[in-house]
């Protein structure tokens, strides 16, 4: 394990190779298959990248180029491994609960009610705000249109069958987020799976929706997009959330992640703070 | 616990091993390093962290010159609470970190609950990738950003944990021409995780606790922070 100064400008020139090969990768990818990382964040890219170039038994970012490039199969596979955010039922509770007592009497004097949820990856978030929408009597006057990039993440939240290894994780979030009922109500244990009720997903719209190539698709009263946007950077940040205005209603409610934040983008001017900690936003212009 | 550690540890390394410019592994004095142009100080911990902590922010001074980003892991839905705690032990600005948060000297940057913190060059991402060794925030995946981000501008310290995060990290730094200081296991509530990282690579300081704080500022003292 030599340290040496040599050793140090070699590790430094590697560096430097490997940063141009993810933007070729890149770059082959958005003008082959029409996906375009080149403005993700590049800490997490690189990592996300390195772990199916180690999968795919290769040593190097450019041998995935040639991989992908020619056999689309891996690009399904780097597909998957650059899009799933791992996500949980009630992820971040207070987050539904500041829903729960701030939003949800806004909604009420609403007589219909679009949500979007964008980037919904494996759907755990979607159920949970169907949970919560029953339980407030709002659901059947809302319709939530959930979309992600990957069409088999969407395959996965449609059926709606979560590993029952998780409901342990999901009971107290649930319960921490203010939840009326009881949450083994919602689901049917069967082997290791738990089975969520068929009505929780009867006014949900599962589509595949890419929000750094697709335009917007309709106006909404909610959008939510939690956890996506940390994948971006600055720039894409900005473009994304430009999409998200153009298609919020006036006075529409924007949730983020609980550590994202308008602050840096272009259209911090154009909501009010609604729960600073929890990143509910409203728009007022 | 810390059954893989190997018995020469302590800095038990024969002196003919040593690097140019480093007298012994526990010689607090700063030679060469300190004319370097430190950018970032990376810190982790585990088990025992928080009263770690407490005592290395206690001795730095409210001009710093460089930020300091931290993973001490922590229960997926705590909040505010450790924030707070090191608010109250510090002068430095202490923020639980929002994605793309601009970086500043001084300023000491936690990783927040159940994200990774990842670092950029002059601004920090969250990412919720999958926990790395069960840990979620990882200390690895803070170190190996920081040096792929900032080479060898990196200082890298390893204090008190129960598991061997931030090894791996360590070697990462060392590989990219950074600093890494570890606490000396014997004086680490946890010894396992500084020791782990002793063992992984060549780290440039072995330390006890109460001379960790000290030591950062002589090593940054001449470092200016470029963003």
């Amino acid at each position: 394990m030599s340290n040496s100064p040599a050793a140090i400008i070699d590790e430094q020139a590697r560096a430097d190779l490997e940063q141009i090969e993810i933007g070729l990768l890149t770059e082959g990818i958005y003008k082959h298959y029409g996906f375009d990382f080149r403005d993700y964040s590049l800490p997490s890219l690189r990592r996300r990248i390195w772990k199916r170039v180690y999968a795919e038994g290769l040593s190097t970012v450019s041998g995935l180029i040639e991989k992908v490039l020619h056999d689309p199969q891996s690009m399904e596979r780097l597909l998957l491994d650059l899009s799933i955010n791992t996500t949980a039922m009630f992820r971040d509770p207070t987050f539904y609960l500041s829903f729960r007592q701030k939003i949800v009497p806004l909604l009420r004097t609403y007589p219909f009610v679009r949500i979007w949820h964008a980037g919904c990856s494996t759907g755990e978030e979607v159920y949970s705000m169907a949970i919560l929408l029953q339980e407030e009597g709002l659901y059947d006057r809302c319709r939530i249109y959930a979309t992600d990039i990957n069409e088999a993440v969407l395959q996965k939240a449609k059926s709606g069958i979560f590993p029952l290894s998780t409901m342990q994780e999901n009971t107290s979030n649930y319960i921490t987020a203010g939840g009326t009922g009881t949450f083994s109500d919602y689901y049917t244990a069967r082997y290791d799976y738990a089975i969520f009720r068929p009505s929780l997903r009867e006014n949900v719209v599962f589509a595949q929706h890419n929000l750094v190539t697709d335009a917007s698709f309709n106006h909404f009263n909610v959008i939510f997009c939690r956890n996506v946007l940390i994948y971006f950077n600055n720039a894409l940040q900005d473009r994304v959330q430009q999409l998200f205005l153009q298609s919020m209603e006036m006075f529409g409610i924007l949730g983020l992640g609980k550590k994202e934040s308008i602050k840096f983008t272009t259209v911090a001017d154009d909501y009010e703070t609604v729960d600073a900690e929890e990143r509910l936003y409203r728009r007022v212009r | 616990m810390g059954a893989r550690a190997r018995r020469d540890s302590n800095g038990g390394t024969g002196s003919s091993e040593l690097p140019p410019g480093i007298r012994s592994w526990t010689d607090g004095r700063v030679l060469k390093e300190a004319a370097r142009d430190y950018q970032l100080v990376a810190i982790g911990c585990s088990m025992g962290g928080m009263a770690a902590l407490q005592t290395i922010f206690q001795t730095l001074p409210k001009d710093f010159p460089l930020p300091i980003t931290v993973v001490q892991h922590r229960y997926r839905t705590s909040n505010e609470g450790l924030p707070q705690f090191l608010r109250r032990h510090s002068k430095l600005n202490v923020v639980d970190t929002t994605d793309k948060e601009w970086i500043k000297p001084g300023t000491v940057y936690l990783a927040p609950a159940n994200y990774h913190l990842l670092v950029e060059r002059g601004e920090l991402s969250l990412s919720v990738d999958e926990a790395v060794a069960y840990s979620r925030p990882s200390i690895d995946v803070m170190f190996e950003s920081a040096a792929d981000a900032y080479g060898s501008g990196v200082i890298g310290v390893v204090l008190t944990g129960a598991n061997s995060d931030g090894a791996r990290g360590a070697e990462r730094i060392k590989k990219r021409g950074g600093f890494v200081v570890a606490q000396d296991p014997a004086t680490a509530e946890s010894p396992a995780m500084p020791q782990a990282a002793i063992d992984a690579t060549r780290v440039d300081r072995i330390l006890p606790l109460e001379r960790i704080g000290p030591f950062l500022v002589e090593l940054c003292r001449g470092s200016e922070f470029h963003g």
